[in-house]
C-alpha cells in the first residue's frame, strides 16, 4: 500500500533521487536543469492540450464539431498543428527590422516562462522560493509588453503597430487592477512569498480550508483579478489588440510558421501563468478545499484548478462579445480601479474585526463576514448606478450596415 | 569578480554603449532596456531582491514603455542623428564625469570604505522594507507620492489642448453631447 504522502511527493522524491546519483560538482546544475525542463515540458504539453480543449469547447458552444479528423475525437490535432507550423515557410517582410522581428517571439516566450519560477504547483514543488515571489511575478511579467511592442514595431506594418499600441495601452491599464487586487491578499497574508501564501491557506477549521476566496474581499478580489487577467492576456472579450475585423490580427500579422506558433504558445502560457497566480493567491494553491479530500495529491489539485479556470476562460470567450476601446478604458479606470481599492479597504476592516471586537466564533464570524461584504457591496451598487446614470439605452442605429 | 557579475556587467555596459551609438531611436531604447535589465540582475546578484525587482518593474515595465511611446507618438524621431562628438555630446560627457566624481567621492568617504572591512551582506526581508516604508519613512513616501501626482496632473494640463468655443464643428459636437445627455 502506497501512502498518500508518498504519491504527493513522488516528483520531489524522484528529483532528489536523480540529484543524489549525480556527481557532487554537477548537483546544483542538474537540479536546476530538471526543474526548468519540467516546467517547460509540462506547460508546453498543457498548451497542446488547451488548444484542442479550446477548439472543441468553442465548437460545442457554437453548435459545431470542432476538430475531429486527426485521431479519435481530434485529440491529435495539436501534433498536426505543430507539424504544419514547423514546415510552413517563414515569411519575413522585406521592410521589417530583421533582428528585432526575429527576437520578439523569443523574448516573449522566454519572459513568460520565467514567471513560472515562483508558482507553487504542489507541496514543496516551487522552482524558486523567493521572499518577494509575487513582486517577481509582476516584475518579470511586465516585460511581455516590451516584446509585444518589438513585434508590432519591427513588422513595419501599420496594423501591427496599431495592434501593439492597443495591446500595450490595454496591458498597462489593466496591470493596475491586477496588482491592486492581489494587494489585499498580501496585506492579510503579511508576505509576498507565494509558498507562504499557499501554506497560510492550507489550514483547516471545521473541515473547511482558509482559502481567501471564501472571504468577501477575497471573492471580490478574485473576480476582479480574473477580469484583469483576461485583459492582461489579451483574451476575448478584451482581444481588441488582434481585432480581426479592424486590424486584421494585430501585432502578429507579419509572423508566419513557427514564429506565429511561438506567439500562440506565449499567449496560452501567459494565461496559465496568471491563472496559476490567481490560484495561488485566492484558491489556496495546491491545497484541497475540504480537509477530507486532502489525500488527493497536491499537484493534482493545482492542475485541476488550472483546468477549471481554463474552462472558464474558454466559456467567456464563447459567450461575451468584444469590447470597444472606450468601453475597455472606462471599465478599467472607472470601475475596476475603484473596486480594487474598496477590496483593499474591506481587507483592512477584516483584519481589525478580530474575535475581541465581534465576539466568539460562530456569530462573530458571521458578523465579520457580513460587515466586510457590505463594505464591498454598497460601493459596488453605488458605483454601478453612478456609471449608468445619464446613459439611455436606445435602439441602435447603423449608419453603414442597414 | 565572479562569472555572473562579469556577464551582467558586460551586458549592462554593452547595452548602454549600444543605446548611445545606434542609429534608430527605437533600437537605442531597446538597447537601453538591455542595460536596465542587466542592472536589475546586478542588484539581484548582490542579494538586493527588492531593489532588483523594483528596478525591473519600474524601468523595464514602465519607463521603457514610456520611452517607446514617446518615440512613436512624437514625429521627427527618425531624423538625421547628430554625430557622436557634437557639442551636446561634450556637455553630456562633462555631466557624466561630474556625476561619476560625486558618486566616487561619496563612496570613498563613506563609512564602509574608511573602515576597510568587508561587511557581511545584511539580510533584509521584504517584511522589514514594508515596515520601514509604512512606519519610519511614511511621511517622505507620502510626500513623494503627492509630488509625483502633482507633476502628473501638471503634465496633463500642459499637454491638454485648449478648448475652442468659436469653431463651428466643436460647438456642434458639444450640442450633440448635450442632446445625448
Amino acid at each position: 500500500m502506497i501512502s498518500p504522502g508518498a504519491v504527493d511527493q513522488v516528483f520531489v522524491t524522484l528529483k532528489d533521487w536523480i540529484v543524489f546519483h549525480t556527481p557532487a560538482p554537477l548537483q546544483t546544475l542538474v537540479s536546476i536543469v530538471i526543474e526548468v525542463a519540467t516546467i517547460i515540458v509540462v506547460f508546453a504539453a498543457l498548451f497542446a492540450l488547451a488548444t484542442v480543449f479550446e477548439r472543441k469547447g468553442l465548437g460545442r458552444m457554437q453548435n459545431r464539431y470542432g476538430p475531429n479528423r486527426v485521431g479519435p475525437f481530434g485529440v491529435f490535432q495539436p501534433i498536426a498543428d505543430a507539424v504544419k507550423s514547423l514546415t510552413k515557410e517563414d515569411v519575413v517582410p522585406r521592410a521589417a527590422d530583421h533582428v528585432v522581428h526575429y527576437l520578439a517571439p523569443l523574448v516573449l516566450v522566454g519572459v513568460v516562462f520565467l514567471t513560472y519560477a515562483v508558482l507553487p504547483v504542489g507541496r514543496n514543488m516551487t522552482a524558486v522560493n523567493l521572499d518577494a515571489g509575487v513582486l517577481y511575478f509582476f516584475a518579470v511579467g511586465a516585460a511581455t509588453e516590451l516584446a509585444i511592442f518589438m513585434a508590432g514595431w519591427s513588422s513595419h506594418n501599420k496594423y501591427s503597430l496599431l495592434g501593439a499600441m492597443r495591446a500595450i495601452a490595454q496591458m498597462v491599464s489593466y496591470e493596475i487592477p491586477l496588482i491592486l487586487s492581489s494587494v489585499a491578499v498580501i496585506m492579510i497574508a503579511g508576505t509576498l512569498s507565494t509558498v507562504k501564501i499557499v501554506e497560510l491557506q492550507a489550514r483547516y477549521s471545521n473541515g473547511l480550508a482558509h482559502w481567501y476566496v471564501f472571504t468577501p474581499w477575497g471573492l471580490a478580489g478574485f473576480i476582479l483579478f480574473m477580469i484583469a487577467a483576461t485583459a492582461e492576456t489579451n483574451r476575448s472579450p478584451f482581444d481588441l489588440p488582434e481585432g480581426e475585423s479592424e486590424i486584421i490580427s494585430g501585432y502578429f500579422i507579419e509572423y508566419s510558421g513557427f514564429k506565429f506558433a511561438l506567439f500562440f504558445l506565449a499567449e496560452y502560457l501567459e494565461m496559465f501563468a496568471v491563472s496559476g497566480l490567481g490560484i495561488t493567491l485566492f484558491l489556496g494553491g495546491w491545497s484541497s478545499p475540504v480537509s477530507f479530500l486532502a489525500w488527493i495529491p497536491s499537484w493534482l489539485w493545482f492542475f485541476g484548478k488550472l483546468l477549471a479556470l481554463l474552462f472558464a476562460f474558454i466559456w467567456v470567450r464563447g459567450t461575451v462579445p468584444r469590447l470597444r476601446m472606450d468601453q475597455l478604458m472606462n471599465f478599467a479606470w472607472k470601475f475596476m480601479l475603484p473596486m480594487t481599492l474598496v477590496t483593499i479597504l474591506s481587507a483592512g476592516i477584516w483584519h481589525f474585526l478580530t474575535v475581541a471586537v465581534v465576539g466568539p466564533k460562530p456569530l462573530g464570524g458571521v458578523i465579520r463576514w457580513l460587515v466586510c461584504a457590505l463594505v464591498i457591496f454598497v460601493p459596488y451598487i453605488t458605483l454601478a448606478r453612478v456609471l449608468e446614470r445619464g446613459r439611455r439605452i436606445e435602439k441602435r442605429v447603423y449608419r453603414f450596415a442597414e | 569578480m565572479t562569472l555572473p557579475f562579469l556577464i551582467l556587467a558586460i551586458m549592462t555596459l554593452a547595452g548602454g554603449v549600444a543605446a548611445m551609438t545606434m542609429r534608430r531611436l527605437v533600437h537605442c531604447a531597446l538597447a537601453l532596456v538591455v542595460s536596465f535589465a542587466g542592472l536589475s540582475a546586478l542588484y539581484l546578484n548582490l542579494g538586493a531582491e527588492f531593489a532588483g525587482l523594483a528596478q525591473l518593474l519600474v524601468y523595464v515595465g514602465a519607463i521603457a514603455i514610456l520611452i517607446v511611446f514617446a518615440i512613436l507618438l512624437t514625429r521627427g524621431g527618425e531624423g538625421e542623428p547628430e554625430g557622436a562628438f557634437s557639442p551636446a555630446g561634450i556637455v553630456g560627457a562633462v555631466v557624466a564625469l561630474a556625476v561619476f566624481a560625486v558618486l566616487a567621492w561619496a563612496v570613498e568617504t563613506s563609512g564602509v570604505a574608511r573602515a576597510g572591512v568587508t561587511v557581511a551582506a545584511p539580510q533584509i526581508t521584504m517584511r522589514e522594507i514594508g515596515f520601514a516604508l509604512m512606519q519610519r519613512y511614511v511621511l517622505p513616501l507620502e510626500v513623494i507620492a503627492l509630488m509625483l501626482t502633482a507633476a502628473m496632473i501638471g503634465a496633463v494640463i500642459l499637454a491638454l489642448r485648449e478648448k475652442r468655443n468659436d469653431s463651428a464643428g466643436d460647438s456642434g459636437a458639444a450640442q450633440k453631447q448635450g442632446l445625448r445627455a
